[in-house]
């Protein structure tokens, strides 16, 4: 059974691993602890208390809040119950001029804004980016993951969610 | 009826149907409810499937050399599977696996069209497809299949499929961008028999060269196939012979139930249960650039995926909401959107063990009926499904990214792929030298080096992906431009500016230029997105990569430059600052947009390119700063874009010919892009007023109207979502010219 040690495990999360490092564990069997040990170094790392229930995205979490499931910023900014979209608890820019998408872009670079704008998504708490979306004018934002955490846990790992 | 070629005495279809009905009751393939061969014997299994494996792969490198065309001898675009008798693939080639799950198809086709009966399947017939709607990609992939026989029955099937140069469309190329119904995809073989004895017909043969543009590629090229095909078929008796019939039978099955058993464990062991969604966007404006009135459009199609993947860990995958077809060549049958899943499941869950149907038999599949990927209708284009399901299938990349990453499976994220571009064309006949007379082809398959998305723990690769091809290379480029002799290359070199922005980049990419030379009547087109950018984004707070743009130059003075020994344009780096334009005298034309109708040509024109890079992962101020005085050094980017983009300001040092970065003003600037986040952004609130108010004051471009107009009408599900989002009335209807 392949296991990776922590360390290893917290340099890939940093992205220290040189690609001769990353190579054999890209192409190899997977480590199925990997999962619980990730858990672990992740939790050590955010500063505050509540339980990592599942790990969403580079600096979202969600937790258990009480009798509640949230998702919460490593920099401790709450976004609600996980089943709703997080992106609609954030700060948004929407870039929809040919000036504003030529700031990041050279010209004919980027998007027309008539058919595509950039929206920009920032966690109201310490305005990191968390998403981008390149969608025409008028498109619903984009729900991208709502997981099943109690199959995951009950049926998958065999073991009831670390709120239950 | 004649005699049966089944298995027991039962003709093919009555195998077909047993074997869906046996899977539909089931949900096991062939209702096995356990792998006997394998657990009685184990390592006489393997054996055996690792020697089919060798086989296939073994015919694929041979074969390749019996081809001419550089995209099948050069870069292997092509492939082979070996089918179970009702055409479910058990083992496959390397190469351009997108093709394995297409052939898939057109066996079933014969099948269910009774070729049993007439014309008849029998021992060293050859069959030939490229038809769409009965399993293939688009008209350019070109597959031979052959039955194989052991004694009077049928025990499978050998398939091999090609990339063809030209297949006699509306224009030169392979992704024919004027194309908008059947009657522009060039040459049609709807599973046709073309030879018998295991010799290919000479009356077709004679028909077929006359059909295309490149007559000797496809005769090699449809050796090359069978040659393939022969090989495995020798390989499958062998088997039977050292382990017999039974065996094999029993074999195939459990070969076929291993990968799907196989899939789901993948899934249980990477994955999130949970549902899972991504956009994606392709532009089409063609409302000034059709030649054909009713395809005057400018078009922008809604890609929209949906996955779930279920407690058992069987995925289910949608692409409800969806755009309608068009008349332009984009429109997808189920054959291409098999083929475009399948070839990505491969790349990014079953890369390993056994790569079959099983995987297909594992996803279950809705392509909207009415929709881009299921019109229903025959006579459409289907010459270029390329140009949706690129972008379309980027989604489900995406999708399977968020899975990874929260299981912890960081080094497998991916943030998308971008869009296999700029697919340019054409050709043309040399009007001087030795050649004189002949036609060459502009085809180029450098298309097949693309900047990969980055993932959660690096950048993207540069130059080195397709999504279409696992396998991908571009072949070696003097060889390419040896068969498009009547463009030499002027400049090949990186561009700056293509890497979607993140903490970890896309993937880079470079330019070239060409020029026209000893050549007449000079096609040239070419086919990319351009004022949409590819895959809706990056992921995690990272950038779309850059989007595509035309740039052409005519009656230039290019003849005298080489004369006088002078500079001339090697690419386009500050597009505001073009090369082109301070270098050259002529005819300059630059076009936002990427997919352009067919242009003459003179000697001494120049047209640019550029391949695209990869789309973006995270915060981009959270990138290292020595990896960004790094890609200024490579030449990924330009000073402007970090300045804007990274807030890191730099100097070049003349000395030792690097950037160096200037810590303090990174400071300020770093400061500044952090309290624009802040000036800048609006609440969510906020924004979803301003955002509503474009759609209820008549803000939208028509081509935002029509997309949202089709999607509306063609899913109730989408309508529903649409309008409870912005809170729209329910009989809310988007209003279009």
């Amino acid at each position: 059974m392949v296991t990776y040690d922590k360390k290893t495990l917290e340099r890939l999360i940093d992205g220290k691993l040189s690609w001769d490092e990353i190579k054999p564990i890209i192409s190899g069997r997977k480590d199925h602890a990997r999962f619980d040990l990730i858990l672990e170094i992740l939790q050590n790392r955010v500063p505050w208390e509540e339980k990592i229930i599942l790990p969403l995205h580079e600096h979202l979490y969600i937790v258990a809040k009480e009798s509640q499931r949230i998702v919460k910023c490593d920099c401790g900014y709450e976004f609600g119950d996980y089943k709703e979209n997080w992106k609609t608890k954030c700060r948004v820019r929407v870039r929809d001029t040919v000036e504003q998408i030529e700031e990041l872009y050279p010209k004919d670079m980027g998007s027309d804004p008539e058919w595509i704008e950039l929206r920009e998504y920032f966690c109201p708490g310490c305005f990191t980016l968390l998403d981008v979306e390149a969608v025409p004018p008028g498109y619903p934002t984009i729900f991208n993951f709502l997981p099943d955490i109690d199959i995951f846990y009950e049926k998958w790992l065999g073991r009831k969610a670390p709120d239950k | 009826m004649g005699k049966t070629i089944g298995w027991d005495e039962k003709t093919l279809k009555t195998m077909l149907e047993e074997s869906e009905k046996l899977f539909e009751r089931s949900g096991r393939y062939y209702a096995l409810d356990k792998l006997s061969l394998k657990e009685e014997d184990p390592f006489r299994f393997e054996r055996n499937y690792a020697s089919l494996r060798g086989a296939l792969v073994s015919a694929r490198e041979t074969a390749l050399h019996v081809a001419a065309s550089p995209i099948v001898k050069e870069i292997g675009e092509l492939c082979f599977a070996l089918y179970t008798p009702e055409g479910d693939s058990i083992v496959v080639s390397t190469g351009i696996l997108v093709h394995v799950h297409t052939m898939s198809e057109a066996v079933k086709f014969m099948i269910k069209e009774e070729y049993e009966d007439d014309p008849g399947i029998n021992p060293g017939d050859i069959f030939l497809n490229n038809d769409p709607a009965c399993g293939n990609v688009h008209t350019t992939d070109v597959q031979t299949l052959i039955p194989i026989f052991w004694e009077e029955e049928i025990i499978g099937w050998a398939g091999g499929v090609t990339h063809q140069i030209d297949t006699g469309g509306i224009t030169p190329g392979h992704d024919l961008v004027p194309a908008i119904q059947r009657f522009d995809d060039g040459v049609y073989y709807t599973c046709r028999k073309i030879g018998s004895n295991d010799k290919i017909w000479k009356d077709h043969m004679i028909s077929a060269k006359r059909s295309v543009r490149t007559p000797m590629y496809w005769e090699l090229d449809e050796k090359c196939r069978l040659a393939g095909d022969l090989m495995i078929r020798d390989a499958v008796l062998e088997f039977i012979k050292r382990e017999g019939i039974d065996y094999y039978k029993c074999f195939i099955r459990e070969a076929i139930e291993e990968g799907r058993i196989i899939f789901q464990e993948r899934v249980k062991e990477r994955l999130i249960p949970g549902k899972y969604r991504a956009a994606g966007f392709f532009d089409l404006p063609q409302k000034t650039e059709a030649w054909q009135p009713r395809a005057k459009i400018d078009k922008i199609t809604n890609l929209p995926i949906e996955i779930i993947i279920k407690e058992s860990g069987k995925m289910s995958l949608t692409f409800d909401g969806a755009s309608g077809p068009g008349p332009n060549p984009m429109n997808a049958d189920k054959g291409a959107m098999e083929g475009g899943q399948w070839v990505l499941l491969t790349q990014i869950l079953i890369y390993a063990d056994k790569v079959n149907d099983g995987a297909y038999f594992a996803v279950e599949k809705e392509y909207p009926k009415g929709s881009w990927c299921n019109p229903g209708d025959i006579y459409l284009s289907y010459q270029a499904p390329w140009g949706n399901l690129i972008p379309a299938y980027t989604g489900m990349m995406k999708c399977i990214s968020y899975g990874l990453f929260s299981r912890g499976y960081r080094e497998e994220v991916v943030s998308g792929y971008p869009f296999t571009g700029d697919a340019i064309q054409g050709g043309g006949v040399y009007s001087d030298g030795p050649l004189m007379g002949q036609r060459w082809s502009l085809s180029t398959f450098e298309i097949s080096g693309q900047g990969f998305g980055a993932s959660a723990v690096r950048d993207g690769l540069n130059w080195g992906y397709a999504m279409w091809n696992p396998e991908s290379d571009l072949g070696d480029v003097e060889t390419w431009e040896l068969f498009q002799g009547g463009v030499p290359y002027l400049s090949r070199r990186v561009k700056p500016n293509l890497s979607g922005h993140g903490k970890y980049r896309g993937g880079a990419n470079y330019e070239g230029v060409g020029m026209v030379a000893n050549s007449r009547d000079v096609d040239f087109f070419g086919a990319r997105e351009g004022l949409a950018f590819h895959g809706a984004g990056g992921m995690h707070g990272g950038y779309p990569n850059a989007t595509g743009y035309r740039l052409y130059a005519k009656n230039t003075n290019m003849k005298e430059i080489i004369k006088n020994r002078r500079e001339y344009p090697l690419g386009d780096p500050d597009p505001n600052n073009g090369e082109f334009e301070n270098l050259l005298k002529g005819d300059i034309t630059r076009k936002p947009y990427c997919s352009i109708y067919p242009i003459t040509l003179e000697n001494y024109d120049l047209f640019y390119y550029f391949l695209s890079g990869g789309p973006g992962y995270g915060d981009p101020l959270e990138r290292e700063i020595e990896q960004i005085i790094q890609d200024l050094n490579d030449g990924f980017y330009t000073k402007d874009i970090v300045k804007n983009v990274y807030g890191v300001i730099v100097n070049y040092n003349e000395v030792k010919e690097k950037y160096e970065i200037d810590e303090k003003a990174t400071e300020t600037r770093r400061k500044e892009l952090k309290s624009a986040r802040r000036e800048k952004s609006m609440t969510f609130e906020e924004y979803w007023e301003k955002e509503k108010s474009k759609i209820i004051e008549n803000k939208l471009s028509d081509p935002v109207k029509l997309m949202f107009s089709e999607s509306l009408k063609l899913s109730k599900n989408w309508a529903k979502e649409f309008k409870e989002f912005w809170k729209l009335p329910q009989n809310f209807e988007m209003e279009v010219k």
